[in-house]
């Protein structure tokens, strides 16, 4: 994989900001896009736009085609058992949603037990929070090590036979920690509990496949993996959205209706009431396509890489704290640099072109857990390299000169 | 660097590094907490007022240095005010994010701000402590803590 190379197919990052050519290190946030995500977008709406599933005319039938085309890509991208098992959606925060509404409000009851950990953002977080409280079961977490990780013996020691939901983002989006999922689903399943997984930070940077994680739900979101905003899927095994219940009604969901009751289409469609994002998931499957031509595995190893090469320079740094293992971590580094605050670190990388984020990054509970109130991270992908890592150093260097640390 | 002065004027950093008036009171009229839920900035912001005069500011808090020290400077440019001239001093901080030409005179290290306008992420910062002042005046007398979120 030739990242400077790949650097060219993403029309944004030719540009100057503040005089300097961009640096984008914001891609846990949102990622940029490659032309021929862009192009298929432009060209749906240039020659097959029309509303799907009813159409009785030709362009009726070219978007049905490309929508649920699309919905063909992502199964086989998850290696779901059939397309059935891909409900479209806005993205990961949608997806957990649907299942903590959908699926846990229904199944659960007092004194049963949901299980996640105090790194899960707050998409991960808040929606079982509500469950919980709607159904009197216990929200648990697993707890940390002191890098963040989690230990296996931890999670059996959490999960008991109460536990009816475990779920757990595979990539942490502020430590960059790769979750043992497949263990902690078969942990899960011993003790009758179903897995779901928040996958919006593995989605774009390995190869998932839902069939060997045996997990039974996992949500991603699209615009993180090269993909349009607003478009992402979960996939769920085909029983357990058989017994999900949609949470929204109207549209395309419905399969007849009476003035006081209403049946609903088999899935996925009973999830995806009224117009769907029809070009976001033709973008979506346009992304698969060029993510898939670069090899995951690849994008995988330049990822690791990367945040390997950057946690060792970064190190160089007097003064700086790095949160996190230091070993197995998908491509992000979080930082902070003495006393200066993360916002300061980011405007004045932002004048030498540098855009990283800072802040809370949607973690509040593992701000609190790490100490600090925000720290400032940088997120790398498949067009980001060396040179890139080596900006981000030199500014930060000048950062601490002009704070006088 | 030096569109970077124009945000970090040395008077900035010296507020930020010798917060004025950081610290709690006994004797307080309102507290107010307030938080920009998109940064994770949050200040405490206690007023003592008096006859509809501010007797006394002080805060507590966390946050980058254009949101410490913007509450350093007002804090310090309220205190001794009538609630009204608090009040109007707020609206004229509200004029110089929008760029416009405002002097703060005696209170000329707020001047020092006027940079921020030009980085638009960055005007929530300098204006936590300004808004938690204006909910402060509002609510003053309502009890002692006052919990608020920034929209």
């Amino acid at each position: 994989m030739d990242a400077r190379a790949l650097r060219s197919e993403f029309p944004i990052l030719d540009q100057e900001i503040n005089g300097h050519p961009l640096v984008y290190l914001d891609n846990a946030a949102t990622s940029q896009k490659p032309r021929s995500v862009i192009d298929a977008v432009k060209r749906y709406y240039e020659f097959d736009n029309s509303n799907v599933h009813r159409g009785v005319h030709t362009l009726g039938s070219r978007a049905t085609d490309a929508y649920e085309g699309a919905r063909e890509k992502v199964a086989r991208f998850l290696n779901a058992a059939s397309a059935r098992e891909i409900i479209f959606n806005r993205g990961t925060t949608t997806g957990l949603n649907m299942v903590a509404g959908g699926y846990a409000r229904q199944q659960l009851r007092e004194g049963d037990e949901i299980v996640i950990t105090q790194s899960e953002h707050h998409s991960n977080l808040i929606p079982w929070q509500q469950a919980a409280k709607a159904t009197g079961a216990t929200l648990k977490f697993i707890p940390l090590q002191e890098d963040g990780s989690l230990k296996l013996s931890d999670v059996e020691a959490t999960i008991t036979e109460r536990t009816k939901i475990v779920s757990i983002a595979y990539v942490s989006n502020v430590m960059g920690t790769v979750h043992p999922v497949k263990e902690i689903a078969a942990i899960a399943h011993k003790n009758g509990a179903i897995m779901v997984v928040d996958g919006a930070q593995s989605s774009p940077h390995m190869k998932v496949d839902v069939r060997d994680l045996d997990v039974d739900f996992y949500a991603f979101s699209g615009h993180k993996m090269c993909g349009p905003t607003g478009i992402g899927a979960l996939y769920g095994k085909t029983a357990l959205l058989e017994k999900m219940e949609p949470i929204e009604f109207g549209g395309e969901m419905i399969d007849f209706v009476e003035l006081y009751d209403s049946s609903w289409k088999e899935i996925p469609w009973k999830f995806e009431g009224g117009t769907p994002i029809i070009a976001g998931a033709v973008g979506l499957g346009a992304a698969i396509d060029f993510l898939e031509s670069v090899g995951l595995d690849e994008i995988d190893r330049h990822g690791r890489e990367l945040s390997r090469y950057a946690y060792g320079r970064l190190s160089e740094i007097e003064d700086i704290s790095i949160y996190g293992p230091s070993g197995n971590r998908s491509g992000l580094v979080t930082f902070n640099l003495g006393d200066v605050h993360p916002h300061d670190v980011a405007t004045v990388l932002d004048t030498e072109g540098i855009a990283i984020r800072a802040g809370h990054h949607c973690c509040q509970p593992l701000m609190r857990w790490l100490k600090v109130s925000a720290t400032a991270r940088a997120s790398f992908y498949l067009y980001n390299t060396e040179e890139d890592v080596d900006r981000l150093v030199d500014a930060l260097v000048k950062t601490k000169e002009f704070f006088q640390l | 660097m030096s569109q970077l002065d124009d945000l970090y004027r040395r008077v900035i950093m010296d507020h930020y590094k010798n917060p004025r008036n950081r610290g709690t009171m006994d004797d307080e009229s309102v507290t107010v907490n307030l938080n920009n839920p998109t940064c994770g900035d949050r200040i405490s912001l206690q007023l003592h007022i008096e006859d509809g005069v501010v007797k006394n500011a002080r805060f507590t808090g966390e946050g980058c240095s254009i949101s410490m020290s913007s509450a350093s400077m007002m804090t310090d440019a309220v205190k001794g005010k009538s609630t009204d001239e608090a009040l109007a001093l707020a609206g004229k901080f509200s004029s110089l994010m929008k760029g416009e030409q405002v002097e703060f005179d005696e209170y000329e290290d707020i001047d020092a701000l006027s940079g921020v306008g030009k980085f638009p992420a960055r005007i929530k910062c300098a204006t936590l402590a300004w808004n938690a002042l204006r909910k402060g005046v509002e609510h003053e007398g309502q009890g002692k803590v006052e919990e608020n979120v920034e929209q």
